[in-house]
Formats: structure tokens, sequence, C-alpha cells
């Protein structure tokens, strides 16, 4: 991968994502040999949303990389309160760390703080735009299961605004897979990401009903419908329970369907799938941290010329 | 010139946008900024007939150039518009506009989440795309609506 940041999945090729999944697959046979990696190297984790999780994964990751961290805390008592430009405070904090790993409610908010500093800048999530790290833990998932061609793959749920679906279903585009998109009317992708799908000449096949499509499916991502989205309550519960899962469900999936969720899942996904052998969630989540290790690895071998082979790195 | 020009008067020096595609001359003035307020001679010929669109519109604005970005943006909203500079009643320089491959600082993103409608100390940067414009920060895309974003 020859990227100085992560800031959407769109930017990245083929060769881009097998590069950090089979770093991915390494880290995950032998952990122990990546252990120092980054000795005496810092992230910054400025995170100006709450996401326990992905912080923490991103914690874990690093320090098993040998990195430390440095987190600006709670977004209320920073300096963010006080009116401070995203803009001056990552250029303050590029002085502190050697990469920044940024969450931010606004969309953009992972670019333009990569044309502020000259450190690798990873976006953990950008409003309701995109969260490419997240894709990769993805499809390292997908791949390990299933391989990443001659698939079908169902994303099911918030498209409009769910980032991890929309981060995907571009990166999807690179490899031989069918998409089908199911969701309710009010929440199908929006326009600009089917602008993408369209350039790369993947079909975007909508539905109403997962049942149209679950028989064809080698995987089925789930994602949460979330209350806000509705402006009235009871239509939110009828939509909802439209598109929740239970084993049930799964009957008339093919053995082999693997059920994906970003977590954390709120009642979309039955317990009782959890026992089947359909269920994937709990080991994607835990594909978070030989990703993202991955994922620092290859950004922080980018940023030092001396890993480089003698080839100028421009920052 | 055409006939159909001299409807509008001759300015003395200022600008002649012709070739406006039907219906678009008061986005064209959207684009300038111009609203009268700034006391310029402005003459507006709408719905001429012509023979290359059909119905053109023309914009006279007296004792004003255009900058590359508001050409750039004229572009969008009328991709055949000419552009003639003319000082002492002669043109002086005539040019076709051309598309860009971006737009900066002129619109603003219709994404009301987008970074740049906070308060960053940022310019807005749109990519020129097949039919419409896209920002480079968060890929909302504009079409028709372009003039409706017209920061001035
Ligand atoms: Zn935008």
């Amino acid at each position: 991968m020859r990227q100085d940041h992560l800031i959407t999945a769109t930017q990245l090729s083929r060769d881009d994502i097998e590069a950090v999944l089979d770093r991915a697959r390494a880290v995950a046979d032998d952990p122990a040999a990546y252990a120092d990696r980054h000795a005496g190297t810092v992230l910054a984790l400025c995170f100006f949303e709450p996401s326990t999780r992905t912080r923490m994964s991103f914690d874990s990751a690093a320090k098993r990389l040998g990195i430390d961290t440095i987190d600006m805390g709670d977004v209320d008592s920073s300096s963010v309160s006080k009116g401070e430009s995203l803009s001056d405070t990552v250029r303050v904090i590029e002085g502190y760390a050697d990469a920044l790993v940024l969450r931010h409610p606004s969309e953009g908010a992972a670019t333009l703080a990569a044309e502020n500093v000259s450190v690798p800048v990873v976006n953990a999530g950008d409003g309701a735009g995109q969260h490419p790290s997240q894709t990769l833990l993805d499809l390292h998932t997908i791949r390990e299961n299933h391989g990443l061609d001659d698939l079908t793959v169902g994303i099911m749920g918030d498209l409009k605004y769910g980032r991890t679906v929309h981060s995907l279903a571009s990166a999807l585009t690179n490899f031989d897979v069918n998409q089908h998109f199911i969701s309710p009317p009010s929440l199908r992708l929006p326009r600009s990401v089917r602008f993408d799908l369209h350039e790369t000449g993947a079909q975007v096949r909508e539905h109403e009903d997962l049942d149209d499509v679950i028989e064809d499916l080698d995987v089925l991502y789930v994602t949460r419908i979330q209350k806000e989205r509705f402006p009235d309550e009871n239509e939110y519960h009828r939509v909802a329970g439209e598109y929740r899962i239970d084993a049930d469900t799964l009957e008339a999936a093919p053995d082999h369907l693997s059920v994906m969720h970003p977590l954390p899942r709120v009642d979309e996904i039955a317990p009782d799938v959890d026992k089947t052998d359909h269920a994937r969630y709990f080991e994607q989540a835990h594909n978070g941290i030989p990703v993202r290790m991955a994922l620092l690895d290859t950004l922080l071998e980018n940023a030092d010329p001396d890993a480089d082979e003698g080839i100028e790195v421009d920052r | 010139m055409s006939d159909h020009e001299l409807r509008v008067s001759k300015i003395r020096n200022g600008t002649v946008i012709d070739h406006v595609e039907g219906g678009q001359a008061l986005n064209v003035l959207a684009i300038l900024g111009i609203d009268g307020s700034e006391g310029l001679g402005v003459s507006v010929g709408m719905n001429v007939p012509s023979d290359r669109l059909g119905r053109k519109d023309i914009v006279k604005v007296e004792d004003r150039e255009l900058s590359q970005s508001e050409v750039d943006v004229l572009s969008l909203i009328a991709p055949e518009a000419s552009i003639n500079i003319i000082r002492e009643f002669e043109v002086v320089e005539k040019s076709r506009v051309t598309r860009p491959d971006s737009v900066t600082g002129v619109l603003s993103c219709p994404n009301r989440n987008c970074i740049t409608n906070t308060e960053e100390p940022v310019e807005t940067r749109f990519e020129v795309v097949a039919d419409g414009v896209r920002c480079d920060y968060c890929s909302t895309i504009l079409r028709a609506d372009i003039a409706d974003h017209i920061d001035v």
C-alpha cells in the first residue's frame, strides 16, 4: 500500500487491500513477530465523538506493535469545546505523535485533517461518511471465510446513513462480488455512493425484502436502523421490525452463509443466531486487532523514508 | 455579434457573456454576485433567438471583468457561453468557457454536516464530474441545483 493516509475506502485499490489483508493474516499467525516493531513511536487517538469500541481497538492494536498511545480524552473537557478549529487541533497534536487516528462528527473531517498535517491520518469515522478501517476488517473476515471472488453479498439495514456500508460497498467493487442492498425505501444508498458504484461498473441491486435474495447470499451484512432517522416512533418500530433477523429467518439461507454486523447490535440480530454456524460478528470484531495492526504497521512504514528502500516518500 | 444582440445597448467597458443557455441569465448574475446594489450597469437579454442554442440569454455588465473562478462556475451552468471583454466599445478578448477539473471557493456544500460548513478555516473544493460537481470533503454531488449553492 503506497498510501500516506487512510481516509476513504474509495482510495484503496485491490492491491492496496490485499497487501494489508495479507499482512493482517501474517500478524494473526505470528503476533509475537510484530510485538516491538514500532517501539518508540506514538499514536494520537483523537475522538471528537464518543466511540469506546473503535478507540479501544486502535489502542490495543497500537500497543501490540509496541506503539505508545496518547488520547485527547473526552471532547467536553478538551479545547474543542472552547472553539478551537479541527485544523488547529490536529496541527498541534501532530507535534506530539507519529500518526493520528481521527473520529469526528462532520463528513470530510479526516480529509481536512490530512491536508493540515504531514503524519499519517487514519479516518476512524467521519459523520455519515466513511469508516475505512472497519471496511478492512470486514473484508478480512469475508476473505478468511469465503475468499473475495465469485461471491454474493447482501448489505441490509440503514444504507443511507451507515458509514460502514458506504465504505464496504465501494471497497467490494474491487472484487468479483455481486452486491445486493436491502433496506426500507427511506434508507436507500445515498446518491454519492450509488454514483461511485456505477462509475466502477458495479450493478446496484436494491430490494425491500430480504426473502428476495437470501437463498443466493454468501454473506449477509446487517446494520442497525436507528430511531433518530425516523420522525415518528411507531414508524421506526414498524420499519425496524421488518429488518430484524433470527434463526428462523436464516432457515432459507445456504448453510455456508456468514452473518456479519459492525456491532454494537441492539435487536436487529436475535441472540438465537449466535448459536448458529452463521454468526460471524464476534470473530469480525476480533479481527479489528490484526487488521488495525497491519494498517498502522503499513502507514508507519510508508511514513519512514529509511524503511522505504531508498524511494523518496512524498510527505 | 448578431443582430439580436443589438436589442441590448452596446457597452463601453466591461464584459458581455453571450450564448448563455436560455433561462440561466439570472444565475449568471448570481455567480457574479451582482444584484444591482453595486451600481454597475447591467443589461440582460432573455430568450433571444439563437442559431446555436435555439434560445439564449445574454448578460452585459459594465466596468466589470471576470475572475477565473467565476468563469469556472459559469461554465457549469452555461457550458456554451462565450465571454467578450469590452474596452472602449471594442471586443478586445473573446473566449469560450471550458469546464475546469475543479472549482475552489465559489460553491457551498449542500450537505449541512460537511466539514466545510463548520467554523473551520477551509475553502470549499468541488471536483467537476460527469453532470455536476462533487465535494472533495464529503463526496456530496451537486447537479441541477448548482446555482442555488453559489457562495457570494
Ligand atoms: Zn461537502
